[in-house]
């Protein structure tokens, strides 16, 4: 396939706020479901071995005008809930035959009892994570919470979910994961050829294919890009960080590219990248997934740091495998995770030196100069710093 | 005859009308709110009732059929001088109060000049203020504030020129003068204004002078006719200021919803758009309402949003409305947040789309707030009615329109140019209730 | 959160209803900001932790010195002081957007501790991070512990999502607590774990409770002896913060209900700042916190126009024990999960919908006000469904204010008294027209 042809078709999926793929999928086959989910991380390998498909749901970007959703949130609350709503109440969302709220937040995690009102023929239901992490603990705790989940859909499906259909899903999903951290190590090896708000997009797509279809289409897009031979820019190599749920606008990543920075990390829709081993695939599938939960999970503002010493470590670690110059933030208004976060990171790469900048926007800013502005002076000024 | 009346103290103007037993508006009084909040309420009523008179003048003059067919033209002129004789009272006060003002001011030697040009500046406002309230004249402003004031900084300038003298005494003087004046009421000299009025009227309608002692009478008779204040109400924003009592106070979303209702009986919405909020009022059948809601902390979605663009875009308010009509498409505007509009505005012109077009779009995203604000309240029901300041701006109206067809389908739509009284309106048929079907006591409050 | 001294009467009334429950919550809430600043040389130990899911009864089994940090932030809002505190603490980094309580806190940490009654507040030697009902609180001491570097221990109190406490969440409650909590505090500490001193605090604290619950319930009365909102959150003070399961506190509520039975047997009105109410007009409901910087101005909106609030759900955040529940000295670390796993902020949606309803009826009210806490995301995210679908469900009426909690930047008292009158009319109006109806 064209890379061309693969950013187009991506770029498709991304814009398509209908949900066309996933209605397609349905209709392919009588009594498909799809359920969809937030971010910032569900076990997506439940939803796959009910035979369902899971939809990540991240808001409404920049083109969806907003009405109803505004009329439920006050001013002071960030933008995502406002656009889902809305994706909800104007039907947008009908193809999906449930939804699953992660912990992630107070109003995403509201947002979940809202949806039982408002959608009340709906499968609707609040995904805990534990933030307790010894396995006799936590992990038994997350085992239950998603063999409530395996329940729920069994029952929605009509028949009990397997071991092996749970084990064959992790083994999908751990295809899936490879995939996607080698188009993330060739990115930070050669950003001019992946570019961030292609690499994104490809990203994007995973919330609405199957995984074997994005698995493919990751590797096809690797491959494509491969191929090509790029512009190699002097750009700053960063790492952008804070932008885990609300997402920021296409056009904001663009600009930060092409303001001269290269983003060689980020955590864009971490739900696919969220488990950094793979899933064992023998023994209890459950308690494989809690165990990568509790000890291969990536570290994120929504999940408590045991220790203070771990505060940053793997941002930190992202900076230095990536060979990253130093990390931006960015952070929608209103977020408390990220924003409560922020300063504690700073501080971390303030004691390693580690240049930092940060900003916040909205998945609808529209104002783009003041970015591209900033972004530009951060750049230069690691350039000059580097230089000297 | 009983009067009952409503008074909406805004934070710009004060407004205030007037009906009678049968719920007929007899008539509506605007002033600005000024710094002294009792007087605005004072002279609004004053308005009011003075356009009331003129109100019966009409009705009384055409039963008599003294004019008929000459009826308009008539009361017209009539009106006009009488505004012309309040007018000249209210400017040989600005006189006396600005000559005794020259006492204070430190002039010195100056004094004497200063008085001169006192005189030679009132002299010739008096011998232009008839021009002012010529047929056709255009004013900008019905304010006394605004029209004695506009002209005596002009003309005092040229005087000051002439004589060689600093315009800034002259401008210190009139400062510390129209306060004073502004803040004056002229109740008492109405009827003697009126029969003034009249005489004036006579001398230019020859025509109507003929039959002078008929179209007297019927004038005289309601000019005779108590307008007795049986019950005021007290509303808008300004409202706990005012020296009524708790039970002559109603709050400006009851008086919204009320007013609204009055105007379009089978009102079921309101969204009314001011400089400072929004609201969004559910009424039912007799006018109470049942819900509301206004916009939060942030100013989007109000008037002021309009006002921070014009400044922005360097235009003037009212001419927003019309560049965007000229739109041939509608630029998406993200921000409603008053303080990033202008920074997306900036960026969509470096982007090189059309101003129009932008306009368009940012008069689209104020109505999307309204437009939450409704959904807020409880959506938007039949019959709807739109009122305040931005229901004036017909790009505003346009998006307005657009987006309820979009979103609550064919519905019927009622703007009232006369919106502005609404709240003063609903605070009438308040006073009426009170007496007419509480029984409340009879009793004048300001 | 509600440990805060009765305003003074601006005009004494004509008879002073001297209320010996009010004193005796201004001794102890003294007594123990004494006994924090004194701790360190006593040889105390000090345990910091949050209003909801607070494990009082737990923590003075091992001799604690208790702080309370949401307390503290309230006590610096209404004294005035919160402002500087927060831009403090924004000009050192910290979002506008966030949270104020955390701000305040991190602001007084920045002007050297000293606390609301001007005694140095110590650094606490454990944060018991009882991660109940909000998300903020985890940032929260995580952000204290590193400035303190100072020992923390969670309890992750999992959500009500489905509106019901499973096995599988008491369990992982109950887990922490024998696991994790107590093996920490007793190592901080060094006092052993006695599992009969916790049970003995506990028949404290269910006497304390069974006699809250009375004083709350009195507002059934028409009228109402009691302001469920703006006195309830002295009521609650003892109870949600350091003193459950004391035995001065298991007093002060005696005291409190003998005081509020004999205002039902006079009927009463409420007291208030300026004295006792006497003509009720308005029955409300109130949901979300309330603003603390401004808390008299915001009192004086409601008595001054005859407005009572007969429930609130803010003062259940430190725990729900209106329906039933009691700390259960014969389970206590399971009665203590359910404790948590109960409170206000961690039930879901529909639950709190369901228990204003509930309330809007058993209490006979005229209707609902949400006042919107701009910092309190756990209350405010959905506040404008809660608020139709209550309207809908009970046809009474509701309106909504917004404020915030120790931010004085947000508090515009014009803005908000404009709402409230037009509240009360509206009810005053529908009232009227429903009873010209009925004649």
């Amino acid at each position: 396939m064209k890379l061309t042809d693969i950013v187009a078709r991506c770029e498709h999926l991304f814009e398509d706020l209908d949900f066309n793929a996933v209605k397609e999928w349905k209709a392919a086959q009588p009594g498909r479901m799809a359920i969809g989910y937030m971010p910032i991380y569900v076990p997506r390998e439940i939803i796959h071995a009910a035979g369902m498909l899971p939809v990540g749901i991240y808001g409404g970007g920049d083109q969806i005008e907003v009405i109803q959703g505004d009329a439920y949130y006050q001013s002071y609350i960030c933008r995502i809930p406002r656009s889902t709503v809305e994706l909800g109440l104007t039907g947008r969302l009908d193809c999906l035959d449930g939804m699953l709220f992660p912990s992630i937040c107070d109003v995403i995690r509201n947002l979940s009892g809202m949806w039982q009102l408002m959608f009340k023929d709906k499968y609707v239901h609040y995904v805990d994570v534990p933030q307790n992490y010894d396995d006799s603990i936590g992990g038994e705790f997350y085992a239950h919470e998603m063999q409530q989940v395996r329940e729920d859909l069994a029952k929605l499906r009509g028949k009990p979910i397997t071991d092996d259909e749970l084990r064959a899903a992790i083994a999908v999903y751990n295809d899936n994961r490879a995939a996607i951290a080698e188009l993330y190590a060739y990115r930070a090896q050669a950003p001019w050829q992946a570019p961030t708000s292609e690499v994104y997009l490809v990203l994007r797509a995973g919330l609405v294919l199957p995984p074997e279809a994005h698995t493919q289409l990751v590797r096809d897009y690797l491959a494509a890009v491969k191929a090509e031979q790029r512009p190699k820019k002097d750009n700053a190599r960063v790492v952008l960080t804070g932008a885990f749920c609300e997402q920021p606008p296409l056009s904001l990543i663009k600009s930060i590219e092409m303001a001269g920075c290269y983003v060689v990390d980020d955590d864009f829709v971490l739900v696919s990248r969220w488990l950094r081993e793979p899933v064992p695939t023998d023994g209890d599938p459950l308690t494989a997934l809690s165990k990568a939960f509790l000890h291969h999970s990536v570290q994120s503002s929504p999940k408590y740091d045991e220790r203070r010493e771990d505060k940053g470590k793997f941002l930190l670690h992202q900076v230095k495998t990536r060979g990253a110059e130093g990390v931006i933030f960015a952070a929608p208004s209103f977020c408390d995770p990220a924003l409560l976060e922020r300063p504690m990171l700073q501080e971390v790469l303030a004691k390693h030196k580690v240049p930092y900048t940060a900003f916040k926007y909205a998945e609808n800013t529209g104002q783009m100069a003041p970015i591209r502005e900033q972004a530009g002076t951060f750049a230069d000024s690691i350039k000059l710093w580097s230089a000297a | 005859m009983r009067c009952f009346i409503g008074i909406d103290l805004g934070s710009t103007t004060t407004k205030s009308v007037v009906i009678d037993e049968e719920r007929n508006i007899l008539g509506r009084g605007i002033t600005n709110s000024r710094s002294n909040y009792d007087t605005a309420a004072n002279i609004a009523k004053q308005e009011a009732l003075v356009n009331a008179r003129f109100h019966l003048f009409r009705g009384a003059l055409k039963k008599s059929g003294a004019l008929n067919g000459g009826l308009d033209e008539f009361v017209g002129q009539l009106e006009r001088d009488f505004r012309l004789e309040q007018f000249t009272e209210q400017l040989a006060d600005l006189e006396a109060v600005c000559g005794r003002n020259v006492d204070g001011g430190k002039f010195g030697d100056f004094a004497k000049p200063v008085v001169a040009a006192l005189e030679e500046t009132f002299r010739r406002l008096k011998l232009e203020a008839p021009e002012l309230f010529a047929p056709g004249a255009k004013r900008k402003s019905d304010f006394f504030r605004d029209i004695a004031g506009s002209r005596y900084l002009a003309i005092g300038e040229e005087v000051a020129k002439a004589a060689e003298l600093r315009y800034d005494f002259l401008l210190n003087i009139f400062d510390r003068s129209i306060i004073e004046v502004e803040n004056r009421e002229y109740g008492d000299s109405i009827s003697k204004n009126l029969l003034a009025a009249l005489d004036r009227t006579f001398r230019v309608l020859p025509e109507a002078a003929k039959r002078g002692e008929a179209i007297r009478a019927p004038i005289q008779g309601v000019l005779e006719t108590a307008l007795e204040e049986s019950y005021v109400i007290g509303t808008g924003y300004g409202r706990a200021r005012l020296p009524f009592s708790k039970e002559h106070v109603r709050s400006e979303i009851l008086c919204h919803g009320l007013g609204a209702h009055v105007m379009y009986p089978h009102t079921a919405t309101v969204l009314d758009i001011g400089g400072q909020d929004t609201k969004a009022i559910q009424v039912d059948r007799q006018g109470i309402v049942e819900s509301f809601q206004m916009n939060d902390r942030c100013a989007a979605g109000c008037g002021r949003y309009l006002g921070y663009i014009a400044d922005e875009m360097n235009m003037g308010l009212h001419e927003l409305g019309p560049l965007a009509m000229k739109a041939t498409k509608t630029v998406r505007i993200n921000s409603t947040c008053t303080v990033f509009a202008g920074a997306e505005l900036r960026d969509r012109l470096s982007l090189g789309e059309k101003r129009e077009d932008i306009m368009a779009g940012l008069h689209r995203a104020i109505i999307l707030r309204a437009m939450s604000i409704l959904a807020r309240s409880g959506g938007i029901r039949n019959e709807f009615t739109f009122t305040g300041g931005v229901a004036k701006n017909e790009a505003a109206v346009k998006a307005l329109r657009d987006l309820i067809f979009e979103n609550y389908g064919e519905m019927t739509i009622n703007i009232d140019p006369d919106s502005i009284f609404t709240g003063a309106l609903g605070g009438a048929t308040f006073a009426w209730r009170a007496v007419v079907e509480e029984g409340k006591l009879a009793e004048a409050r300001v | 959160m509600a440990t805060i001294q009765m305003p003074q009467s601006q005009k004494k009334p004509a008879t002073v209803q001297k209320e010996d429950a009010m004193l005796l919550q201004k001794e102890m809430i003294n007594r123990n900001y004494h006994e924090l600043a004194t701790a360190h040389e006593t040889g105390r130990k000090v345990s910091a932790t949050f209003v909801p899911g607070n494990l009082n009864e737990l923590l003075m089994c091992f001799d604690f010195a208790r702080s309370l940090p949401e307390t503290n932030a309230l006590q610096n809002g209404m004294r005035k002081k919160s402002g500087k505190m927060i831009m403090d603490a924004e000009r050192d980094g910290h979002s506008e957007d966030v949270c104020t309580y955390v701000k305040a806190d991190l602001g007084m940490m920045l002007q050297g501790e000293v606390g609301p009654t001007g005694e140095k507040l110590p650094r606490p030697d454990v944060l018991l991070l009882s991660y109940t009902g909000c998300f903020t609180f985890m940032k929260w001491f995580e952000l204290v512990r590193q400035k303190y570097d100072c020992e923390t221990v969670m309890l992750h109190v999992p959500y009500q999502g489905d509106g019901h406490i499973s096995p599988n969440m008491r369990e992982y409650v109950v887990k922490q607590l024998k696991e994790k909590v107590i093996p920490t505090l007793e190592r901080v500490s060094g006092v052993k774990f006695d599992i009969d001193r916790l049970r003995q605090y506990m028949r404290e604290s269910t006497k304390a409770e069974e006699d809250l619950v009375a004083v709350l319930h009195s507002a059934k009365n028409r009228p109402s002896p009691i302001d469920g909102y703006f006195g309830g959150v002295y009521y609650i003070g003892p109870i949600f913060t350091a003193f459950r399961g004391a035995p001065e506190a298991t007093e002060y509520y005696r005291v409190l209900r003998a005081e509020i039975e004999e205002r039902v047997r006079a009927k009463k009105g409420p007291v208030t700042p300026e004295g006792e109410l006497e003509d009720e007009k308005y029955r409300l409901v109130v949901e979300g916190p309330p603003n603390w910087t401004h808390f008299r101005d915001f009192w004086k909106m409601f008595y001054e126009e005859g407005a009572v609030v007969v429930a609130s759900t803010y003062s259940k955040v430190g725990g729900v024990y209106d329906f039933g529940f009691r700390h259960d000295p014969d389970h206590p670390l399971e009665s203590l999960a359910e404790y948590c796993l109960g409170c206000y902020t961690n039930l879901n949606f529909p639950q709190r919908i369901d228990m204003i309803c509930r309330y809007l009826d058993e209490y006979q009210a005229d209707g609902l006000l949400i006042n919107s806490i701009k910092s309190c995301n756990s209350f405010s995210a959905g506040q404008l469904l809660m608020l139709r679908e209550v309207e809908k469900r009970t046809g009474k009426p509701a309106a909504f204010i917004e404020s915030d909690l120790v931010d004085p930047r947000y508090f515009s008292a014009a803005n908000i008294k404009n709402r409230l009158e037009s509240y009360f009319q509206m009810i005053k109006q529908k009232r009227a027209a429903a009873g010209a109806a009925v004649h």
